[in-house]
């Protein structure tokens, strides 16, 4: 852990062992490494059928027909269901706009859009039996991008729209606008002594992780349905399930399986409706898991966008204004797509410092595949332009990039382009300064291992391409802003229910929450707040269910701030009334019981200088006491819809890179050597699990800079590459060593001082990797990811 | 038809299945055993990394009726595996000498050790290969989807390679995707893992 | 707060009797499993649309994905001499299922072309269970293998109960994803004379391991016979030789003494070498890479190829052979 002279944390250690602020192990660990954990696709159900899903074929089509008749007759199928077998008049879903039907109906906006759903005692029999239903489509013409979305004749993706945004948006095919307007950008303009415009290209993510979508539905004796799915936000998948269903919440009773990675892939629906309605429709427990094929037409991806971005400077290098356009392709539906718009514009800035702003963002409707979450939300994309046209009035001025950076860093105190004043640590400019100071790996890797070039550490790695020849290397930085938690007015809150009893003589602590672990750690975090704030070494972690009140969904950054936060919220609730209990049983024995402030430590009632008073065995005795309560943390408002001005956001997350990349010149291949990284997290909960979100942000963010990219004809709007075999994310020997440096500056608004840590590391790592690409190449490079076509004249 | 092989020491037979099943399919649905991951079905993720004959493979890509007569260990079977080998002074595999198949945990002891006592979803208690010890100490599981495949692959590595250098390390497991932890964490468990195994702890 | 337990543990509590009940109406298909060559020819014989199964690592993903039916799958992994090679004087004859680690670990001083392309197949789980077998019964222009089994000049050996033959690999590639095997016949063994001189291997993906070929090179210079073959992966309909660049480089080599007097090869002839192999690519745009990269890309490797082999034929292998 890095340390520091600036201001200091606000700890609330615990000499309990296990608390905040240890490496504390993963509690689902053991099970993880055994086999035993069960992800949602491992689940299993006496007499369950497998679901299988018919999607659509092309991208823009009415429907003139469907023919199920030969499908149903196949033996083994137990259901088929189209849009004419809903069972109420909800017939869409969607998480802000409902917008997504369950099912096809009448036509088709995007290429696999579910169309059918089938039932069968064994996943091939699903499968034949959904390919023998014959849907005759007739095509429409596609749109695919801002032109052919807002041009005079534009076939309408929604007609009718009534959402809350139909009002505000220049045309129909616009989801969502949001300017950002401070200053007077013209008259900005004219203190510049250099202006650098830019035009950028990001590809469409996805978030590709490693379990499908899956789970599987129980049909019970009541009329409702249980359900156990991989999600990562149980209560918002209840709120948008039940009403298609035509059933009360409370019949539809929904259980956190294990899940396979999220990375906002899971923040919309999948599969949870289609087995649901299979399973209430056939009486039988139905389970669907998609395959990878399926699993890339069965999530929203992360918006691909155009930027263009002019920022001005003065000779000594201040920065002038900016003025950008951020455009991003929503696809068919509108998914997360306004929310992303108020991060890609409210951020498009980056931290710096710029008096005179004038940003818009907009998310079109297309009928591109639906985009939507995905770490970084919006602000990656904005990242990687801002940085681009960093270095590029770097180079303009002739002045170092880290420098230049560091003259218009934010801090504490800046006013963002939305008018916000940032309240807490933006070490924008100390986070540069140590990513800098970090060593650099040795020049030429390749021969260390003795005289002969090892390939492995070489650009083409195994394929042999190079023995060096070509090879060049080059250092890139870069740094960027996210906010954490829900923000533009959201309510943004989570639940928890703690209980504490003695189980075979010995204080526990059951920790109940609907927070979606995905992979994070936050159920390892829980235990430890729960150790430091209740002076227990056992806590039990319950399932996340929806028998508890709603956590708010695993993404933004946000479950150990506000997940934790509720968690440490009933802690300290539940500790007050068990002080109480002290206090009756114990309070006449000593004068401190009323006057001294009572801690609770390793399973005992201590006084804050320390003194015992009472072990937590006898102050519970037969007592349980339990808390369910809610918390939210500061209310953000909306931004205006015209300025943009607003306290839209609550908090701040900042991470700076250095990425050192060998390219080989010739072949346009590349290899990333290092890329060291130095974030500011407020206080380390558990430090090993936030090198881990920080290392595996990172390499994300390396992923979309030199491979990762959904290929989409511009012709049909056809996803071309839906696989592992050409939608290629990192391997082990793609991903180099990442050497964090991790800033603990407390945010006094945050429980703990802490500040969310898992998405800044995915904004800056993809323009310090181009950053790096461009000084070995000396190319100006727009778009990424990079292929080798771009880096060898041969796109 | 019908498929009789070894899992983990023990004898198993598989009824009624399809021909176009693959191993990883009759592990996970038939026999139980759903701790070799399926993510992607195309031997480019490696989540499904078994040993057949004492050799990773992709459960995936292997046909079901491929694995008559033959000897396969998956994560469930994989610290057995590695006390056999320790025990045994090298390696467990069919492939350097013979298995004691009456050696294999039964499957019904597996599972009543999972379900054991309150605790049982921590799998506190549980007896670990030390690949698998590693993987949890370095914090090299997050989501875990990975992890199965990623443990059988870097046991077998270590088999071979008691002392890999970080690129052998790296081409060893550059077959398994992981998408979570950057993989910084999983070098460490394996660097862990070799030097634990080395000072023979 | 009722049942504390993790849900898992309802799950993993599984009857398997219960669950044999599904019956093959699902998708009709035959596993056959030969226990030898023989009984593969006859299976074979008798359905000649059986598809050959060995490594599965071809066949297998078209199954899992639905992109094939067959209705007879002709298991090959009983079979046993496919899984051996043999050394001999001047050739090696090796099994269609010898894995690609086996080639890679074992035959590096016979095939070193074909070594290290088998390198860089896929990963190590699928190097571990593919062969070029596979490579060849399927012929994907990207199959890995092809480049280095044409620089040297490979012999297909083919087999069915009419009787044997030796497909010259020159003549095997017969149109995307087509061969040159008769219905009835399978792929035995490939024969590949012994290396008589330097030869080298390189790929292109975009991504430092398991990945798929965007383009493929392999050279191998044949001291004894004075010539220099070449392959190419994945930048024509089939994999290809680079005629003219041998031809040309052939008679450069020869008119300038090279064989006799060791020299450096000049940047002239290296260049137009280069550019003549990038002629002969045919290439598409595709989701992996443009035409026009393809062919760039041929030619650096085709340039960088002939460095390494002929400064390792000059007896500085030390220097320029890459490990690993």
């Amino acid at each position: 852990m890095g340390t520091t002279g600036l201001p200091t944390n606000i700890t609330q250690g615990s000499r309990t062992k296990g608390g905040i602020g240890e490496s504390t192990l993963r509690p689902d660990g053991t099970l993880k490494v055994t086999g035993e954990f069960a992800y949602s696709s491992d689940m299993w159900h006496e007499d369950m059928l497998w679901g299988q899903i018919l999607r659509s074929t092309v991208a823009h089509a009415e429907i003139v027909s469907i023919d199920t008749g030969e499908a149903l007759a196949t033996p083994g199928v137990y259901a088929v269901m189209t849009y004419d077998d809903l069972p109420t008049d909800v017939r869409n879903y969607g998480l802000e706009i409902q917008d997504t039907p369950v099912l096809a109906h009448g036509k088709v906006r995007h290429h696999g859009e579910p169309v059918a759903i089938v039932a069968a005692d064994h996943p091939e029999t699903a499968r034949r039996a959904a390919a023998k239903i014959k849907v005759e489509y007739r095509e429409l013409p596609v749109i695919t991008d801002e032109a052919s979305a807002t041009a005079p004749d534009a076939i309408l993706v929604h007609d009718n729209r009534t959402d809350h945004h139909i009002g505000h948006v220049p045309h129909p095919n616009i989801v969502h606008r949001q300017p950002i307007i401070r200053g007077d950008v013209a008259k900005a303009r004219e203190r510049a002594d250099v202006i650098v415009e830019g035009e950028y290209v990001f590809g469409m993510q996805d978030q590709a992780f490693l379990g499908p979508e899956s789970g599987l539905a129980v049909p019970a004796e009541d009329g409702g349905v249980d359900l156990y799915v991989a999600t990562q936000w149980l209560h918002s998948d209840l709120r948008q399930i039940a009403p298609v269903l035509g059933l009360p919440e409370d019949k539809v009773r929904m259980t956190l399986a294990g899940v396979g990675g999220a990375f906002g892939g899971r923040e919309d629906l999948s599969m949870q409706i289609h087995a649901c309605l299979l399973a209430l429709r056939t009486g039988k427990p139905v389970k669907i898991v998609y395959n990878r094929f399926e699993s890339f037409f069965g999530h929203v991806h992360r918006h691909p966008a155009k930027l263009h971005y002019e920022h001005g400077a003065t000779k000594d290098g201040r920065l002038t204004h900016l003025k950008a356009r951020i455009v991003l392709d929503g696809g068919a539906y509108a998914s997360a797509s306004p929310a992303v718009v108020g991060n890609a514009s409210s951020l498009g800035a980056g931290p710096y410092v710029i008096e005179d702003v004038d940003i818009e963002a907009v998310a079109l409707y297309t009928n591109n595949p639906p985009c939507g979450a995905m770490r970084g939300f919006g602000a990656v994309q904005a990242c990687f332009a801002y940085e681009a046209q960093m270095d590029k009035l770097a180079a303009r001025l002739g002045m170092d990039p880290v420098e230049f950076r560091r003259i218009n860093a934010m801090s504490q105190g800046t006013a963002l382009p939305t008018g916000q004043v940032v309240d807490s640590p933006a070490p924008v400019a100390e986070l540069l300064r140590r990513v800098k100071a970090m060593p650099m790996p040795p020049e030429q890797q390749w021969l260390a291992a003795g005289e002969a070039a090892d390939v492995r550490e070489l650009p083409g790695g195994l394929s042999n391409t190079t023995h060096g020849e070509g090879v060049v290397r080059g250092v890139g930085y870069a740094v960027g802003i996210k906010n954490v938690g829900f923000s533009e007015g959201f309510d943004d809150y989570s639940t928890a229910r703690v209980r504490m009893e003695v189980v075979g003589g010995e204080p526990v602590a059951t920790v109940h929450t609907a927070m979606a672990e995905v992979g994070q750690g936050g159920i390892t975090v829980h235990a430890q707040i729960a150790r430091t704030e209740l002076g227990v070494t056992q806590v039990t972690i319950n399932p996340a269910d929806t028998r508890v009140g709603s956590a708010g969904s695993t993404s933004a950054s946000r479950q150990t701030y506000v997940t934790g936060g509720a968690v440490k919220n009933a802690c300290e609730l539940v500790r007050e009334k068990v002080l109480e209990l002290g206090r009756r049983k114990f309070g006449t024995y000593h004068p401190a019981w009323a006057t001294a402030e009572l801690l609770l430590e390793s399973g005992k009632v201590v006084t804050d200088a320390g003194e015992v008073l009472a072990d937590l065995v006898d102050v519970l005795g037969d007592e349980a006491v339990e808390v369910e309560e809610e918390w939210r943390h500061r209310p953000t408002e909306p931004f205006d819809l015209r300025t943009g001005q607003g306290f839209g956001h609550v908090q701040y997350s900042f991470a700076a890179h250095r990425a050192v990349v060998e390219v080989d010149t010739e072949l346009g291949l590349v290899k990333v050597v290092e890329l060291a990284c130095a974030q500011d997290v407020g206080k380390a909960l558990n430090p090993l699990s936030v090198l881990g979100q920080i290392q595996g942000g990172t390499t994300q963010g390396l992923g979309i800079a030199v491979m990762e990219e959904i290929i989409v004809d511009p012709k049909t709007a056809k996803v071309r590459n839906p696989s592992f075999t050409d939608y290629l994310i990192p391997t082990i020997l793609d991903t180099p060593t990442i050497p964090v440096d991790v800033l603990e500056l407390a945010d006094e608004h945050a429980p703990y001082g802490l500040r969310g840590v898992g998405e800044a590391p995915t904004l800056s790592s993809t323009p310090a990797v181009l950053a790096a690409i461009r000084a070995a190449t000396g190319l100006e490079l727009n778009r990424t990811p990079v292929r080798p076509e771009h880096l060898t004249g041969t796109a | 038809m019908r498929v009789t092989f070894t899992v983990n020491g023990r004898p198993q037979e598989a009824d009624d299945v399809w021909e176009g099943e693959s191993l990883l399919y009759v592990l996970r649905e038939r026999l139980g055993l759903p701790g070799s991951k399926n993510a992607c079905e195309q031997g480019e993720c490696g989540s499904c990394t078994v040993r057949l004959d004492g050799v990773p493979v992709c459960a995936c890509l292997v046909a079901a009726g491929q694995v008559e007569g033959r000897e396969v260990v998956t994560v469930e079977g994989l610290a057995d595996y590695a006390k056999q080998r320790a025990e045994h002074g090298g390696c467990a595999s069919g492939a350097c000498g013979t298995a004691d198949a009456a050696a294999g945990t039964p499957l019904d002891e597996a599972r009543r050790r999972a379900a054991r006592g309150t605790d049982s979803h921590t799998g506190e208690g549980t007896e670990l290969s030390p690949i698998q010890q590693a993987f949890i100490d370095a914090g090299a599981v997050q989501c875990g989807f990975c992890t199965p495949g990623l443990l059988v692959a870097a046991d077998e590595m270590l088999e071979r390679h008691p002392n890999p250098t970080d690129a052998d390390i790296r081409e060893a497991l550059s077959g398994n995707l992981c998408r979570c932890t950057g993989y910084e964490k999983i070098m460490d468990a394996v660097r862990l893992a070799a030097a634990r195994q080395s000072e023979g702890v | 707060m009722d049942e504390p337990g993790p849900p898992h543990t309802i799950w993993l509590d599984r009857n398997h009797s219960e669950t044999t009940e599904t019956k093959k109406r699902a998708g009709q298909m035959d596993f056959l499993r030969p226990a030898s060559w023989e009984e593969a020819l006859a299976a074979k014989a008798e359905h000649p649309t059986a598809v050959p199964i060995a490594g599965g690592t071809d066949v297998m993903v078209e199954i899992n994905f639905d992109h094939r039916r067959p209705e007879y799958l002709l298991d090959l992994n009983r079979v046993g001499d496919l899984y051996e090679w043999e050394v001999g004087e001047e050739t090696v004859r090796l099994g269609a299922s010898v894995p690609y680690t086996r080639i890679m670990e074992h035959l590096r001083p016979e095939l070193p072309g074909l070594a290290l392309a088998s390198h860089t197949v896929a990963s190590p789980q699928i190097r571990n269970r593919g062969g070029v077998g596979g490579n060849l019964g399927t012929a994907s222009p990207a199959g890995d293998a092809h480049p280095a089994l044409l620089a040297a000049g490979a012999r297909v050996e083919v087999e069915s109960v009419r009787g044997s033959r030796l497909i010259p690999i020159d003549d095997f590639y017969t149109g995307v994803k087509r061969n040159a095997l008769a219905p009835d016949e399978l792929i035995r063994a490939v024969h590949i004379d012994r290396a008589d001189g330097p030869q080298q291997y390189s790929k292109v993906g975009t991504r430092n391991a398991m990945v798929i070929a965007v383009c493929a090179f392999g050279l191998a210079l044949h001291p004894a016979t004075r010539t220099v073959r070449t392959g190419i992966g994945s930048a024509a309909p089939t994999p290809v030789r680079a005629k003219a660049a041998e031809e040309f480089l052939n008679a450069a080599l020869d008119e300038g003494g090279f064989w006799d007097n060791g020299r450096i090869i000049t940047p002239s002839v290296a260049k137009q070498f280069a550019e003549l192999c990038s002629a002969a690519c045919n290439p598409i745009d595709d989701v992996r890479g443009t035409a026009s990269y393809r062919r760039h890309a041929v030619g650096v490797m085709a340039r960088r190829t002939l460095m390494w082999t002929w400064e390792s034929y000059r007896g500085d292998a030390a220097r320029t052979e890459g490990v690993a």
